[in-house]
């Protein structure tokens, strides 16, 4: 029997999952976070493990969702400094590497820079022609002053790759695998800048990413855990360790990613606004074809504009544990929330603080700690409960794409807030072990392959467009681990170019599948 | 004259995002460009047509093509600067000052990149005082400046000089020329004196952009709304005083391309004073006619913007989608562009639209009244 433990380090909790082939839940537990990250997993692991009677031995896969890439950007912890290659000369001389970024980031992972011939017009096309000896001497350069992190950028290299992928051998060549090249046509889509971006911080925390790794591997293998082990990618679907050491930026909010996917399956639909409420703020997504759907804007992480893909997500300061008070004869709902301590603060647990966990209590909405210890009179409570509803429903309108009533799926252990009727919505559905959604999100997570270039319909038809980044997708998919039988297309977006009469158009299919069974002793 | 510096730049492109109604490109590259280009060079002089000489030589400069593409193949920085030069071989003569064609969207940024190289100065006015999709759809153009000798360029040093005795055609061409060059290109067209400057470009354009950036910028550390900061730093413009169309939520977006164009409509549902109503809004890249519940409340050439109701900045027609809370605005275009024959050129007819030109002032005429317009708009106040 192979086993799969899901284990997702959040803002306040660890939690895990273990399920067994089938994806069934055989057992879950939930832990408040350590400092050092690794203990909790190891305390929640070694939890779930002995609450579902499962031989660690068995355990086939284990897969790891976590918010420590996010913060060491966040934090400007444990940065690497890094050597920056844009191939594309002459163009894009006219902004340089980190043009926008914030200074004191900026200092931490600046190293030298240079932009050199290669790149592609956006039909393919090239710009100027790749020059191998100028990359070998950038190389050796950075190489010289220290620095073991190097991020490539390629003009329109979502259309065409060559050109990063040979500067990629060069630096394996010159470094003897003493060093990470990170390649944005891995990372991010059409927007040169905000490509790079998310490349140049993706190379910096290579650091930070083999620790989280090392540290996850051992923790696991202390408790006799010895599966094949995958981190949880922003998309919804997997990587393996060695893939999570040379990308780890796409760790990036797997966290509300995992909510999506566990509500997804939990509740066994493939369409739905997933409503995700933790202990201090409320995450709101959409499920489409069973994976979250992705933004559309620019992102910005610690300060810097990028474009890689993450979950579309409205998040409002709404959780269990919430501060109800009235402040200028008006009443506020959060921001501010009592967070992890809520068993000493909250009023029902015999603390002195009014929370959004007292009110559900109060109105019979949850059963837990003393109801009789809320101190607020009934008018309060309802006007409290009253807001936060609207709160939800508007985060719900605001991220529908029709006005047409949608079904919720509400997950996180604060959806007990929620009340069986919203504006807009036609169902709300509370699948079982909903407080763990984003563990089991994680262990039954697919592997994918995303294709997101510009094709030129000059001398092809949209169809033959269309066939190849489906096929491309695919073997993505199954280059990822995939079992081909599994594969199947997910989103297929096309978006014409606009000002530019009728020749171009930029095509993106996402294809996932079942990670390929692996035979366990 | 003043100086423009770098950091100036950020209020200008949220302006320029405005005046851009709709469309026009980002102006984040744009803004970069040129900010990188005055580090290195000093603060660039922004002139009043009125300080230009009658027979000064003004290069106007644009980049032309998609920003889609510009942002993944970010310029050169000195394609514009080769087209300028190209063009002062070509007539013989140096440029005593360039401006913009178009102070909407990215195109407000690039003349300040290329008179940080060239060391000249930009004049405060353009050829449209908004964006518009064509090199035609200029007040230069209605006006009968011709568009050409012009310079195309690109970043590897290609520049492609254009003449022709139709404006029309330079846009034909040059469009051409641009998608040969890689999906974008840097210009210079309409050479012009001083005197045809002062005679047929729309006025203060970069400091309407300025200006409205600025109060949107500030608004919240004032304490004040960012919509209502923006329509008051109107007022003073030679546009007059923005007027606030609707605020609603968006319900549907329907979008599809034609020839090159991104051709559809926004619907919103009314909240706070406009509950109960609804709001259709044309557009073609640009918004084009804004219709309360049937009914014409603003057409193509006055200004309809879409804005975030929260932050004020500008939702493109590329960007807008359900869900959005969104204050659309109306700004009344400057005089020069009502003309008969201004009007043929991006009247409501010429984007299709079976509807005459009827200006803001005079669909608003009681509010027209106390807010005060232009001199050269007074007669729009009379019934």
């Amino acid at each position: 029997m192979g086993y799969r433990l899901g284990i997702d380090v959040g803002g306040t909790n660890t939690d895990a999952a273990v399920l067994d082939e089938d994806h069934r839940v055989l057992a879950k537990a939930k832990t408040p976070v350590s400092r050092d990250v690794v203990s909790g997993i190891r305390t929640v692991v070694a939890e779930v493990l002995r609450k579902s009677g499962v031989d660690p031995a068995s355990v086939a896969h284990a897969m790891l969702g976590t918010t420590q890439v996010t913060n060491a950007i966040i934090e400007r912890r444990g940065l690497a400094r890094v050597a920056i290659l844009r191939l594309g000369a002459p163009a894009t001389r006219a902004v340089g590497p980190l043009a926008a970024w914030p200074s004191d980031l900026r200092e931490k992972v600046e190293g030298p820079s240079a932009i050199l011939p290669g790149g592609v017009e956006y039909d393919g096309r090239p710009i100027s022609t790749f020059d191998p000896e100028a990359v070998r001497r950038f190389v050796r350069e950075a190489l010289d002053q220290g620095v073991r992190a190097f991020a490539v950028t390629g003009v329109f290299s979502p259309v065409r790759n060559d050109d990063e992928l040979r500067a990629a051998e060069i630096i394996d060549q010159e470094a003897g695998g003493e060093a990470v090249a990170s390649l944005s046509y891995e990372i991010g889509s059409v927007g040169l800048l905000e490509r790079e971006n998310a490349t140049v911080l993706n190379a910096a925390v290579s650091g930070v990413a083999r620790r989280v790794t090392e540290a996850f591997r051992a923790a696991l293998e202390g408790l006799g855990v010895h599966a094949e082990l995958f981190l949880s990618q922003n998309d919804g679907t997997l990587m393996s360790l060695d893939y999570a050491l040379r990308y780890p930026i796409l760790t990036i909010a797997c966290g509300p990613t995992n909510s999506i996917r566990g509500a997804a399956f939990l509740s066994r639909r493939r369409d739905a606004v997933v409503v995700d409420v933790g202990g201090t703020s409320t995450d709101v997504g959409v499920l489409v074809s069973g994976f979250p759907r992705e933004s559309a804007v620019a992102v910005e992480i610690g300060g810097v504009r990028t474009n890689f893909r993450m979950p579309d997500l409205i998040s409002i300061g709404l959780g269990g544990g919430s501060l109800v008070r009235v402040e200028a004869g008006e009443l506020r709902v959060g921001p501010e929330s009592v967070g992890s301590a809520i068993l000493q603060e909250a009023q029902v647990f015999g603390g002195p603080t009014l929370t959004m966990t007292d009110v559900a209590v109060a109105r019979g909405m949850a059963a837990l700690g003393d109801p009789k210890r809320v101190s607020a009179e009934a008018g309060l409570l309802e006007a409290a409960f009253r807001k936060a509803v609207a709160m939800v429903e508007e985060a719900v309108d605001r991220i529908k794409t029709s006005a047409a009533a949608v079904p919720v799926v509400a997950v996180g252990g604060g959806s007990l807030l929620l009340p069986d009727r919203l504006e807009g919505v036609s169902e709300i559905d509370r699948p079982e072990h909903y407080e763990v959604a984003n563990a089991i999100g994680a262990a039954i997570a697919q592997v994918s392959g995303t294709v997101d270039r510009i094709f030129s319909l000059e001398q092809r038809s949209r169809e033959a467009v269309l066939d190849e980044a489906r096929e491309d997708a695919f073997a993505e998919a199954v280059r990822a681990g995939a079992d081909p039988r599994s594969v199947e297309v997910i989103e297929v977006e096309e978006v014409p170019l606009a000002y530019l009469p009728g020749n171009a158009v930029r095509v993106k299919v996402k294809a996932a599948g079942r990670l390929r069974g692996v035979e366990v002793a | 004259m003043r100086w423009i510096h770098p950091e100036e730049l950020e209020a200008l492109a949220v302006g320029a995002a405005i005046l851009g109604t709709g469309g026009g490109g980002d102006p984040f590259i744009g803004k970069l460009m040129a900010q990188e280009a005055m580090r290195e060079t000093g603060p660039v002089a922004l002139l009043d047509p009125e300080e230009l000489e009658d027979d000064a030589l003004v290069l106007p400069t644009a980049m032309m093509g998609a920003p889609t593409v510009m942002i993944e193949k970010v310029p050169e920085g000195m394609e514009a600067y080769r087209a300028l030069r190209a063009e002062e071989r070509r007539l013989g003569r140096k440029a005593d000052a360039t401006s913009p064609i178009e102070c909407g969207g990215v195109n407000s940024q690039i003349p300040f990149a290329v008179a940080a190289r060239a060391g000249i100065p930009v004049v405060d006015g353009d050829g449209m005082g908004r964006a518009f999709p064509e090199l035609q759809m200029e007040t230069f153009h209605v006006y009968g400046v011709a568009g050409t000798p012009a310079v195309v360029a690109d970043e590897r040093g290609a520049v492609v000089t254009l003449e022709t005795p139709e404006n029309f055609q330079l846009e034909w061409l040059a469009r051409g020329v641009t998608i040969r060059m890689g999906g974008h290109a840097h210009l210079v067209d309409y050479p012009m004196s001083g005197r045809d400057f002062k005679r047929t470009a729309v006025r203060g354009t970069i400091s309407m952009g300025l200006a409205i950036g600025r109060a949107v910028r500030e608004a919240r550390s004032r304490g004040r709304h960012p919509v209502d900061a923006l329509l008051e730093a109107t007022r003073d413009s030679i546009y007059g005083h923005g007027v606030r169309l609707f605020e609603g939520k968006v319900v549907d977006v329907e979008r599809r391309t034609r020839e090159g164009f991104a051709v559809g409509r926004a619907i919103l549902q009314g909240l706070r004073a406009d509950q109960g109503s609804r709001l259709e809004i044309r557009f073609q890249n640009e918004n084009l006619v804004a219709l309360r519940d049937g009914e014409v409340m603003a057409t193509v050439p006055d200004l309809i913007s879409v804005l975030d109701s929260e932050t004020g900045l500008a939702v493109t027609t590329e960007r807008i989608r359900y869900g959005q809370r969104v204050t659309v605005i109306g700004i009344p275009t400057p005089e020069i562009m009502r003309s008969e024959a201004a009007l043929k050129v991006w009247g409501p007819r010429a984007f299709g639209y079976d509807l005459p030109f009827v200006p803001l002032e005079v669909r608003f005429r009681e509010q027209y009244r106390q807010w005060g317009v232009p001199r050269e708009k007074e007669r729009y106040l009379v019934a």
